[in-house]
């Protein structure tokens, strides 16, 4: 279970109030208007950002003050999830250990879930040669590699067409039954949000709420809500 | 390397150096102002130094900024085969060995070059190059391509559609002048005109072959005969302390002026003002062709003389050769592994007070801080034991400045894209270096490693301090000058001139391929 116990993140004049729990496997949609914090939201679980008061919690053991790379966590950003300088395997590779010294077994474990996410023959291209489908299979490879029980997604998936963007998302799907991971999801559109998460935490005036049923939110939205869903 | 790298993994390497930096620099400084005498042990010589460092300075700095305003002007609105190459040879001097530029110098503006035998043919007095006239010539040469790329940079800052704009109000090159350029040149040239003061306040090499006597010797100089001929310690300690504070109201004078940075990009936008026409068509062409032979002229007579001595070169000139490129390679290895090191802690947003400690080297000239060492050496090392490594040390730290203006902006850059990536995927220590760091900064490492490996292999400053028996390759030359053994000098010009330009070749080319 993850929980934010009371924490209290400042930036300036912005400020982001979290008290909640989400069950284990759990898929959650994070929903809300422009700058209201979705983003701090994932960062404080990532690493990135440290709250000034209060806990954050996995399964009971206080992970608050942990740094980036120890924590339970896998996190697909906006952009750069890729090295360019890196072959495919490279960057897949990372996630088993971040010197890239594999051994037999865990080269076959990194050409293995190339070919399940469909990017069988492309391990030794370079991610610049790759299309924009090509390059976040690259990124699912990863996070299907390093099986992290929490996955953080901070619409990885924006710049791709609709079309595209349902593929992905299925495939994630597909990677998030496997591993069991409680999913965290920034998004902006209410159909990704029906489609993928069960449940979503709506954060308005600098707070999150807890999570809730994602279909009766999104029928029956709050007035802050319903303002910027138009 | 080991320490070091223990360093970066626990993040305390930025903090580690900077604090190694501004403790040498500044116990450097301490040592120097602990062994001064006071201001009253200065002669009226001594002063005479003063006054003639801030006024050769001052005067260098306004021709040259002066001087280039035609070169610049003629480069922004012309197109012309060579451009491109033109503007890229104007960086050159930046990592031309003083020395060679003044063998060439003497080739052509000395008693026996073509300027001379011309003016006496036509009768008219010599001019001579040695004494301040010629102090100042060295510093044009030097400063002139650097200010040019520095207004370049000003023109080529006017937006294009100012230009046409003021094409469709059909403005005459008058109208131009009055409402574009200028403004751009007053706020533009007073930084150009520090650029090139601040260099010439610490000019030694330059001063000690063209200059001395009492009229020609800048402080850094009188340093250095304080040092090496009266053996007086106290008044070349003295006279850093004044250099120092000459440093440093420059550093005032500049926090009221911005210095635009030396080396820029976009230096070759395609699509440039069209140029008026008529006759100042052939005054560009002039001025650009004028600007090349005051450059190309001096370089190309010293090879001319040069090159085909170099078969015959003695053998100490091939030893002094092979030392020097060691010392540049270690130097180069030094100067990057310390700007890494801080560039990485400035982009990781440490106190501001890393980026002030790499920029320290500013304020201490190399003499000031060669004379810093030998006093807090001395008790322990001898004079020779000193002479190389002394040098290597402060030509890296010399580099230092140059290095993290090229690396900070990349390392801040190489954060903010894969900072948080390689975080999550726990990417730390000797893993990170390899796979993220090393291969995303290597061009502006090879850039910097290129410079600093350059500006050591030409550097003639602390070196001279020392009798050594071990002299560096520009030394060597400098010893051929003095007992007048000119196409022996002109040979080893060449091979200086060459490797210097191929040692920041290689890292250059080095960094571009990674």
């Amino acid at each position: 279970m993850l929980e934010f116990r009371d924490t209290i993140t400042t930036r300036g004049d912005f400020t982001l109030r979290a008290d909640l729990r989400i069950e284990p496997g759990l898929r959650v949609a994070i929903i809300g208007a422009s700058g209201s914090g979705k983003s701090t939201l994932l960062s404080l679980v990532g690493g990135f950002l440290t709250p000034d008061q209060g806990r954050i919690l996995w399964n009971g053991q206080d992970i608050t003050h942990l740094p980036p790379g120890e924590r339970p966590a896998s996190f697909l950003f906006q952009d750069q999830n890729l090295f360019p300088h890196l072959t495919v395997a490279q960057n897949v590779g990372l996630g088993l250990r971040p010197d890239l010294r594999l051994n037999g077994a865990q080269q076959a474990r990194v050409s293995q879930v190339l070919d399940q996410v469909g990017l069988d023959g492309m391990a030794r291209r370079l991610p610049a040669s790759l299309s924009g489908g090509q390059q976040s299979r690259v990124a699912l490879a990863r996070v299907l590699l390093r099986a992290r029980p929490i996955l953080l997604l901070d619409e990885p998936f924006a710049a791709l067409g609709p079309a595209l963007k349902t593929e992905m998302l299925d495939l994630l799907s597909d990677i998030a039954d496997q591993t069991g991971a409680t999913v965290l999801m920034v998004t902006h559109d209410p159909r990704d949000a029906r489609a993928f998460a069960t449940e979503t935490v709506l954060i308005q005036d600098g707070r999150a709420d807890p999570p809730t049923p994602t279909g009766p939110l999104l029928d029956h939205p709050p007035p802050g809500l319903r303002a910027y869903l138009g | 390397m080991a320490a070091r790298v223990l360093a970066l993994r626990s993040g305390l390497g930025g903090p580690a150096v900077a604090a190694g930096l501004g403790a040498l620099i500044l116990g450097t400084l301490a040592a120097v102002a602990w062994q001064a005498q006071g201001l009253s042990g200065l002669g009226p010589w001594d002063w005479r130094a003063v006054r003639f460092t801030v006024w050769q300075a001052a005067l260098s700095a306004a021709l040259s900024a002066v001087l280039a305003i035609p070169v610049a002007r003629a480069l922004a609105r012309r197109r012309f085969a060579g451009r491109g190459a033109l503007v890229t040879l104007l960086g050159a001097p930046f990592i031309l060995p003083v020395i060679v530029a003044i063998m060439g110098l003497i080739a052509v503006f000395g008693r026996n070059g073509a300027i001379n035998e011309a003016l006496r043919g036509a009768g008219l007095p010599e001019f001579i190059i040695y004494g301040w006239q010629g102090v100042i010539l060295a510093h044009v040469f030097f400063n002139l391509p650097l200010s040019v790329r520095l207004i370049l940079q000003g023109w080529q800052a006017i937006p294009a559609e100012r230009f046409r704009l003021a094409e469709s109000l059909g403005f005459a090159p008058r109208d131009v002048a009055r409402h574009l350029e200028r403004p751009m040149l007053r706020a533009v040239l007073p930084g150009v005109w520090l650029a090139v003061f601040l260099v010439c306040l610490t000019s030694f090499a330059v001063a000690l072959t063209l200059g001395g006597g009492p009229s020609a010797t800048t402080v850094e100089l009188a340093i250095y005969q304080a040092f090496r001929f009266d053996f007086d310690l106290g008044k070349a300690a003295t006279l850093g302390l004044v250099q120092i504070g000459l440093c440093l109201a420059a550093m005032v004078l500049a926090r009221r002026i911005s210095i635009p940075a030396a080396f820029g990009t976009g230096l070759d936008q395609t699509q440039g003002p069209r140029g008026p026409r008529g006759w100042r068509v052939g005054t560009d062409a002039l001025a650009i062709m004028l600007a090349a032979l005051f450059l190309l002229w001096p370089i190309m007579a010293v090879t001319v003389q040069g090159l085909p001595r170099i078969p015959s070169l003695p053998p100490e000139v091939w030893t002094a050769a092979l030392r020097s490129v060691v010392m540049a390679l270690i130097s180069a290895g030094l100067a990057l592994a310390m700007c890494l090191t801080l560039a990485l802690a400035i982009a990781r947003g440490r106190a501001a007070w890393i980026e002030a400690a790499g920029m320290l080297p500013i304020i201490a000239s190399p003499l000031v801080l060669g004379t810093g060492l030998f006093i807090l050496l001395r008790g322990w090392f001898s004079t020779d034991a000193l002479a190389l490594p002394v040098t290597v040390a402060i030509n890296a730290i010399m580099a230092l400045p140059f290095g993290l203006r090229a690396l900070i902006p990349a390392a801040q850059a190489l954060r903010e894209d894969y900072g948080r990536l390689a975080d999550s995927l726990d990417m730390r220590g000797l893993a990170r270096l390899r796979h993220l760091t090393l291969p995303r900064l290597a061009r502006p490492l090879g850039f910097a490693g290129g410079l600093a490996a350059a500006l050591a292999m030409g550097d003639l400053g602390v070196i001279t301090l020392f009798a050594t028996d071990q002299p560096t390759l520009p030394l060597k030359l400098y010893q051929l000058m003095g007992s007048y053994r000119m196409t022996d000098a002109s040979a080893c010009a060449v091979l200086l001139m060459a490797i210097s330009f191929a040692l920041f070749w290689l890292f250059d080319r080095g960094g571009r391929l990674a």
